[in-house]
């Protein structure tokens, strides 16, 4: 994984306008770090051997002030522009990733996305508070401090010139080695951790049959083999920061013995010795931060690949054709899922205007999908679908679904209110809005509603029952009064009684539109001019 | 039982690998205190050109702390994270047996969607509590006192004020970072709920508004969102660096008085000259120890929330209690009674009330009735996964809270209606209702709820993998194996919730029919909310909101 990622900086554009502010914060700290140095070597000496009092250190201790409100200053202003620039980027990413999502379309199962975007994205402040300054602070400080070790002892500055390379060096040296060691590592954690989850949400199921004492047993040992294996490849992985550790401390050592010999023989004044000492360690802190802070980079270095997984997806090949009406035409349509054996929906029918046609069949035979492929939500792998002649998939499909309605089994309610969730963002008078809930049979129910069409629903928990849900659904396409109507087993979660009311609504609502209604409940079926049996799927896994 | 002592107890197998982690992490921070303290004394005293031989000892001890640094911290890491997966898999045994006790009518008190997932996790977050919090404390304490008692030795202000100033980075700090946090959150959370809802609206309901051509509209309400939320997040970043700043600041205080105090005593003949690097560099390297602290603060309060989560799992009061002094297991032939009775699941909702039932040996009794009526609570009760809070189960005249619940439900069976498949092969899936099987005896399963035919044609056999769930099969696949499952069990007790839910009519029918046939000469306790395809019954019984029993239909 690249400590940058570039893409970052192309599709976050506020990552490049944090990285000059850090570079220049990084550049200030070092300098302060260095200036604090020389102020406190020179303090230590000029009381230890020159014998000086308060008052003729007080220069110093003003100039030492000021140098330690300056590092405070630095760090308030990089922690600062850190949760800005996060700020920033995550919001820039989310916009992005939300208007690509929603231009792939449907098919691609989004739902998945939604913690990316609300939480997995948080991992990025971590990255932007942590990692990047360190990495930044990592490639100033040494070549600041070592500039200013440069003309006071040359010794000391070449050795550690010479270390620090060491330090990345063996740390990708070790890394290479133990990066396959960690995955498999991960890998078997998750397998792990899923066994547990398993075992738990399992547990009532377990209980019924005795099993539930012999798991406690399996737990443990598993467990206790999870710890063998996870020390197997932690005695290496913790190998990268013995390295570190013993490479950065065993410098400073060596730099402080070396140059106290120097001392001993008069070839170094105390002033530059204290300076070496003071100022060693803080040439290799960054380095060994920004190992520690490894796994901040990780975990929000991987929420922005999936992010940038996304963003590289093209988006599909859109028609222009303007969208036509009339006979709507499957010639052998077929269409298959990756996950599933077989063909999901096999289809070659026709339908004129003003047809009302069932689409029957057992479950899994393709009814929803051939819905989807009317609606161009999914495109036929072979075959073709035409209106009026005119192939569907060179057609401007945002103009050929203006011509549809389409009332799913479990339609999505809207956090916003009973009104917005019938217009759906288009301009309807409530006179409008009103008429559709009386037709769609929910006019009684929202009129009993506290705020009536203000009130608000949400997906869930919003108090609306199943069928009184498929009403305001239907209500949606009593507004859009389109001449196409698509109906996917509108009652299939309702009760005899609720059913009975949708169906009312259904009827009326078929009048006069051309309907393709998805159904395998008798009444619906009833409902059709004419019915279409789709096949059942053959045999597979499922 | 309180988050603390749960660490405490869970932690107990490990201790002697935590405390070597302690020591070697002390070792390590020490070293590097050590180091410098060593070195700036070592330096000093090389300013007044003594013979080589009077620094031999500071040599060799900078030296030796250099080495020791890398190697104390790679034991400390080493030790500190197998005694921290020790207590994990102790903890994650002692959740799973309080889960065991409570599972799943003792959970509904704190039941949400994602409860086992969170357990799951929390679980894991002790690993975070040993390795990120117990130690990097421990350790800076104790390296802290020494430093302090160093200092303070030599100029005792300078002492004092490397302990206020430690205090302040590891005590008052993360008390400030908090506060700041708690404050952001209170600001950003309900604008953060807003930017989730809406993205969970979107993403979820794109078909429905792709369909109706209202993304635009919906995406743009969400842009705004995420503008109101990034602004606020903008604004409260003035308050995240606080910590850092006083961090800072506390850090130059120290050293900053420890040179004038230093001064001061060097002049006044307090302390020798060659100390003064010691006094001025000690709290230096020591505030580098120190830094990590706020960090380990912040995980802290995390751990803590998932532990006392974890906490409240064992506090839990058990459903059905085991009985101090069982009674004897009735042989059978079974009657299972329900006597008056009344039982709830939840404090604020009684499920049942003042029901009576009688289940005799080898019949065939339908339970209907609406959703919400109470049916699974029948079956949660004859399995004794629930006691009830008045009246009484009964077992061939037994109560049921004199026997052990394993006792049970090694008569009493029950196949709920979202009968879990476990992520692993058909075969290991059936073999849960008995684990000696022979391979006829899980055919011969199979083929009674008929099976057999679509599981000689899977690509492996039994050894097919089922998937997370069952995913990989049908909803009437699912049914049936797990029926199948069952049967391997033996009962002589059966109960079978709502088997041909979310089935079509005609696979509902044929399923019904599989059913009783396969459980042929058990009793069996149907409940379902269909009214259609009961033929095969002797009895059907309707349950009203948790009241009222009716027998529909008397034996033929």
């Amino acid at each position: 994984m690249k400590p940058l990622d570039p893409r970052l900086l192309r599709y976050a554009r506020t990552t490049r306008a944090y990285l000059a502010v850090t570079v220049a914060l990084g550049t200030l700290l070092a300098a302060l770090v260095v200036a604090q140095a020389t102020l406190l070597a020179h303090g230590i000496t000029v009381v230890f051997l020159d014998g000086a009092g308060v008052t003729e250190l007080t220069p110093t201790l003003l100039w030492l002030a000021a140098v330690v409100a300056g590092r405070a200053a630095v760090a308030w202003a990089q922690e600062v522009a850190s949760a800005r620039a996060a700020a920033g980027v995550k919001s820039e990413l989310r916009r992005r990733l939300l208007a690509h999502l929603a231009a792939l379309g449907p098919s691609t199962g989004t739902g998945a996305y939604a913690t990316l975007v609300t939480r997995g994205l948080d991992a990025l402040d971590a990255y932007f508070a942590r990692y990047l300054p360190q990495l930044v602070l990592a490639a100033l400080v040494p070549a600041v401090v070592l500039t200013r070790l440069l003309p006071a002892d040359l010794v000391a500055t070449a050795t550690i010139a010479l270390t620090l390379p060491l330090i990345p060096v063996f740390m990708a040296l070790v890394g290479l080695h133990t990066e396959a060691a960690n995955r498999r590592q991960f890998r078997l954690l998750s397998r792990l951790s899923h066994h547990f989850l398993d075992v738990v949400a399992g547990l009532p199921t377990l209980k019924v049959f005795g099993r539930a004492r012999a798991q406690a047993g399996t737990i443990r040992r598993i467990s206790g083999e999870q710890r063998r294996l996870t020390m197997r490849t932690l005695r290496t992985a913790f190998l990268s920061s013995l390295v570190l550790e013993l490479l950065a401390t065993l410098s400073v050592a060596l730099v402080a013995v070396g140059i106290g010999l120097r001392l001993v023989s008069g070839n170094l004044d105390l002033a530059t010795a204290l300076l070496v000492l003071i100022l060693a360690p803080e040439a290799y802190l960054p380095l060994r931060q920004v190992g520690a802070n490894y796994h901040a980079s990780a975990e929000g270095l991987a929420a922005a690949e999936q992010v940038f997984a996304v963003l590289d997806t093209p988006l599909p090949a859109r028609g222009d054709q303007p969208a036509e009406t009339g006979t709507i035409a499957c010639h052998d349509v077929v269409v298959t899922y990756p996950d599933r054996a077989g063909p999901a929906l096999h289809l070659s029918a026709t339908i004129a205007p003003g047809e009302v046609v069932a689409l029957t069949g057992p479950s899994g035979c393709g009814k929803s999908t051939a819905l989807a492929v009317l609606l161009g939500f999914v495109t036929p792998d072979s075959g073709s679908v035409t209106v009026a002649g005119w192939t569907l998939s060179t057609m401007d499909l945002n103009a050929w679904r203006r011509q549809i309605a389409w009332v799913p089994q479990r339609p999505q309610l809207f956090a916003d209110t009973v009104r917005g969730n019938v217009t759906l963002g288009t301009d309807a008078t409530d006179e409008a809005v009103h008429r559709a809930l009386t037709e769609a049979g929910a006019a009684s129910f929202v009129a009993a509603l506290p705020q009536g069409l203000d009130t608000p629903l949400s997906d869930d928990g919003s108090g609306l029952s199943a069928g009184q849900r498929q009403q305001v659904a239907l209500a949606r396409a009593f507004l859009r009064d389109t001449p196409i109507v698509l109906l996917d087993e509108p009652t299939a979660n309702l009760d005899a009684g609720t059913a009975a009311g949708v169906m009312i609504a259904i009827r009326r609502l078929a009048r006069g539109r051309t309907v393709v209604i998805a159904a395998h409940r008798p009444e619906l079926i009833a409902l059709a001019d004419r019915v279409i049996a789709l096949d059942a799927v053959p045999a597979g896994v499922r | 039982m309180s988050w603390l002592t749960l660490l405490r107890t869970a932690s107990r197998p490990a201790v002697g690998g935590l405390l070597v982690a302690v020591l070697a992490g002390i070792g390590a921070a020490g070293a590097g205190v050590g180091l410098m303290a060593t070195a700036a004394w070592l330096i000093s005293r090389a300013a007044l050109h003594p013979p080589v031989l009077h620094l031999m000892v500071a040599i060799v001890a900078v030296r030796a702390f250099g080495i020791g640094r890398g190697v104390l911290r790679y034991l400390e890491r080493l030790v500190g994270h197998d005694a921290a997966l020790r207590v994990l898999g102790e903890l994650r045994v002692r959740l799973f047996t309080e889960l065991d006790r409570l599972a799943p009518a003792g959970l509904t008190a704190f039941r949400r969607a994602d409860l086992v997932q969170r357990l799951v996790s929390d679980v894991e977050a002790v690993l975070d509590m040993c390795t990120r919090v117990v130690l990097p404390y421990a350790v800076t304490v104790v390296v802290g006192a020494g430093s302090v008692a160093l200092v303070g030795a030599l100029v005792p202000i300078a002492g004092l004020t490397l302990a206020v100033g430690l205090l302040v980075v590891g005590a008052a700090v993360p008390l400030l970072q908090r506060a700041a946090t708690g404050r952001a959150d209170a600001r950003l959370a309900p604008l953060r709920g807003e930017l989730a809802t809406g993205t969970v609206d979107l993403l979820h309901g794109l078909p429905d508004l792709v369909a109706n051509g209202a993304t635009r509209h919906y995406l743009d309400r969400l842009t705004e969102a995420d503008r109101r939320l990034r602004r606020a997040e903008q604004r409260s970043a003035a308050a995240a660096g606080t910590a850092a700043a006083v961090t800072a600041l506390a850090t130059g205080l120290c050293v900053g008085i420890g040179l004038v105090a230093g001064a001061v005593a060097v002049r006044n003949g307090d302390l020798s000259g060659e100390l003064l690097a010691v006094v001025v560099l000690t709290p230096l390297a020591m505030f580098e120890a120190a830094a990590g602290l706020p960090a380990a603060a912040q995980r802290f309060a995390g751990a803590r929330t998932s532990l006392r989560r974890l906490a409240e799992v064992f506090t839990a009061p058990s459903p059905a209690p085991a009985p101090e002094q069982p009674a004897q297991v009735p042989d059978g032939p079974h009657t299972l009674r329900l006597e008056a009775l009344t039982a709830r699941w939840t404090a604020d909702r009684t499920a049942l009330r003042d029901v009576s039932l009688t289940l005799e040996p080898g019949r065939r009794m339908a339970l209907v009735g609406p959703s919400g009526s109470g049916k699974s609570t029948v079956a949660a009760l004859l399995v004794r996964w629930l006691d009830p809070v008045a009246g009484r189960v009964t077992l061939d005249g037994v109560d049921l809270r004199r026997l052990p619940g394993e006792e049970v439900r090694r008569i009493v069976g029950y196949l709920p209606e979202d009968a879990y498949l476990f992520d692993t092969t058909v075969e290991e899936n059936l073999r849960i209702g008995r684990r000696d099987a022979t391979l006829a005896e899980l055919r011969d399963a199979l083929a009674k709820v008929r099976l057999l035919d679509w599981a000689d044609a899977l690509p492996h056999g039994l050894a097919t993998l089922v998937g997370e769930h069952g995913v990989r099969l049908s909803g009437g696949q699912r049914r049936r194996l797990a029926l199948a499952r069952a049967l391997l069990a033996d009962f002589r007790v059966l109960i079978l919730d709502e088997p041909t839910e979310h089935l079509d009519d005609a696979t509902a029918v044929a399923l019904t029919r599989d059913l009783l046939a396969a459980a042929a000469g058990r009793t069996v306790l149907l409940i379902t909310h269909r009214t259609d395809g009961l033929d095969d019954v002797d009895q059907v019984v309707a349950l009203d909101a948790g009241r009222h029993v009716d027998v529909l239909t008397a034996v033929a």
